[in-house]
């Protein structure tokens, strides 16, 4: 029997998506599979994906040659250390940004967006400098102010607009109930935006966790998260591939777990405010 | 208490003034509707007695007391909205609790006041669901609950009825003449339906692209309306006007004639018309009537009334019934009118 066509354009479809989304697993699967290697199979020149003599001598070796659970740790203080103050701050800013609205607003809003689109290393001096100068390199401190920094745009544009789907008459109903703004935002804004809330948390973590660029430039063996403790193996010592791809596979695991139990948070954040 | 002045009172949005000039007193238990077209600054000078909206200039007293700068919550005012603005994430009871926690009443006592607004709003079987498991009515009455337990000097309600059905408005509109009653405090209430102007008010302001047109009892709106737009706006039907040509000596540019005071004449009458669409509302019959160099009249008639699509009508009405406008809208004395 024929297959008819929706059928047909169903199963190319299904076939590009597997495809597409392989291409883009790939790097992974491959440092995954690295991470099992011996270093001389690592850097084989005719590699292979699955026949190779499995170890975890990778392992052993990178826990016992760095404190991978301080670097974890850092890694859990500054991307949640950053996205809660980032949250404090972003929090009022998006409630004046969506209910308190001037003339000027959207351009404040585009032109907070528009410092994420500038490249991180035009402000690397001053930022360095400062930093020296306020004693806050390599400390936890500083890659949280930092991170807080980095990321603030971007939460108080997703928090703005969960903020701007809550219908304004309740907050002023609130208003009339006898709450200061605080009572208003703490009784009332929050309870109705705490998914929003979640999913701006839940990215700015993760976003957190995987900054690299401040995190090797601004921290040296007391702060250093995990993306620092990754970059250590391509060292003046030489590329360790198979030690390389053990401690991105350990870097990588807790975020992955995290995203994994979020996911659906994290899509209806993303999308929200998209659709109406 | 519950006294309102307004002096002089104004809001500009930029450029645009929205209400101009207005002086009103608002006396304590009154029932006074605010009605208008949308657009004409009722909505917007509600939301500027609840401190919602800042007033541009002018003064706003409550109870005496200069509260033009007085923060929403510290007027002893309770405004019930048109979308309800419940909070989704409280139940019924905590709705109605949530104005008395914030002013840090006994728990006992707030637990009274919920029982006591719950069975004048027969809301008893409720409390403990959330507002999304309610219909638009209950939704309403936890609003009102919510408002009442405040015991505020005056209630403000922004077109509370608009997201009700028809038959539902009926019952709310009731309910809330009921309380009225009951309570005996001051309410003011914005609306763009004449009809619950009429049947809830004990005054009504007639606005009007930011100014009040005319403020007085229903009757006194519906007989002496100051000019065409108030005698427009209040009566439904609305009253037929008919452009008049100018005549030496009288200033009349138009005349009104309500549908229900123009009546099918066996005489000449002052007008001569084709029946057109006929509307059997059963107790009554609005007649469409096409007066040639007049345009549409409406008329209403008995529930019964014999004439068909089509019929030739001459039509008269009491000359006591028939108003005169000038050229600028504005109500003159009767006069005796013989037609176009």
């Amino acid at each position: 029997m024929a297959m008819n066509n929706s059928n047909k354009s169903k199963i190319i479809y299904t076939a590009l998506a597997w495809g597409i989304s392989g291409m883009i697993f790939f790097p992974i699967l491959w440092t995954l599979l690295t991470s099992f290697k011996t270093e001389a199979e690592a850097i084989s020149a005719n590699p292979s994906l699955f026949m190779f003599d499995w170890t975890l001598e990778n392992y052993s070796d990178v826990l016992a040659r760095s404190p991978y659970f301080n670097h974890f740790w850092n890694s859990v203080v500054i991307s949640i250390g950053s996205s809660l103050l980032g949250l404090v701050i972003a929090i009022p800013a998006a409630w004046s940004m969506a209910f308190v609205q001037t003339k000027r607003t959207k351009h404040l809003l585009m032109w907070m967006l528009s410092t994420k689109m500038l490249p991180p290393v035009g402000v690397l001096i001053p930022i360095y400098l400062m930093f020296r100068d306020f004693s806050l390199l390599d400390t936890k401190l500083g890659l949280v102010i930092v991170m807080t920094l980095v990321n603030l745009p971007i939460m108080v544009w997703m928090l703005y607009t969960y903020f701007r789907e809550i219908p304004h008459e309740i907050l002023e109903a609130s208003r009339m109930d006898g709450c200061s703004i605080a009572e208003e935002i703490f009784h009332v804004l929050l309870p109705l935006a705490l998914p929003g809330i979640a999913s701006t948390l839940l990215l700015n973590v993760i976003l957190a966790w995987n900054e690299a660029f401040w995190t090797l430039i601004l921290t040296a063996a007391n702060a250093a998260p995990l993306t620092a403790f990754i970059a250590s193996y391509s060292s003046p010592e030489g590329l360790f591939y198979a030690k390389l791809s053990a401690a991105s596979v350990m870097a990588i695991v807790p975020i992955l777990i995290l995203g994994w139990f979020s996911q659906k948070q994290l899509v209806r954040g993303l999308s929200f405010g998209a659709v109406k | 208490m519950g006294s309102i002045t307004l002096k002089q009172v104004t809001k500009t949005f930029g450029d645009v003034n929205v209400i101009k000039p207005i002086d009103l007193q608002i006396h304590d238990g009154e029932f006074i509707v605010f009605v208008g077209p949308s657009g004409c600054g009722k909505s917007t000078l509600l939301r500027m007695i609840a401190g919602l909206e800042d007033t541009t200039s002018g003064n706003i007293d409550i109870d005496g007391q200069d509260a033009t700068n007085t923060p929403p919550a510290k007027r002893g005012l309770a405004m019930v909205f048109q979308s309800y603005a419940l909070y989704p994430h409280m139940s019924v009871r905590n709705n109605i609790a949530f104005p008395l926690k914030r002013a840090k009443m006994p728990p006992a006592e707030i637990e009274a006041k919920i029982a006591s607004a719950a069975k004048i709003l027969n809301l008893g079987d409720y409390l403990d669901r959330k507002p999304g498991q309610l219909s638009g009515g209950q939704r309403q009455r936890v609003a009102i609950g919510r408002a009442i337990v405040r015991q505020p000097s005056a209630f403000l309600f922004d077109e509370p009825l608009s997201n009700l059905d028809a038959s539902l408005r009926v019952n709310m509109r009731l309910e809330i003449s009921e309380l009225h009653k009951t309570l005996d405090t001051t309410m003011i209430y914005v609306t763009h339906d004449q009809v619950e102007a009429m049947t809830m008010a004990d005054r009504i302001a007639v606005f009007n692209a930011g100014v009040i047109e005319q403020v007085g009892t229903p009757l006194e709106l519906y007989q002496t309306p100051i000019n065409r737009f108030v005698a427009g706006f209040i009566g439904s039907p609305k009253m037929n006007f008919i452009e008049v040509e100018a005549v030496d000596g009288d200033p009349t540019s138009c005349v009104g004639v309500r549908p229900e005071h123009l009546k099918v004449t066996q005489d000449k009458g002052l007008w001569t018309g084709k029946v057109g669409v006929i509307e059997h509302l059963g107790s009554e019959t609005f007649l469409h009537i096409h007066v040639d160099g007049v345009g549409p009249l409406t008329l209403k008639a008995d529930g019964d009334c014999p004439l068909k699509y089509g019929d030739d009508v001459n039509l008269t009405a009491p000359q006591n019934k028939i108003m005169h406008f000038d050229a600028a809208g504005k109500t003159l004395p009767a006069t005796p009118f013989s037609g176009n």
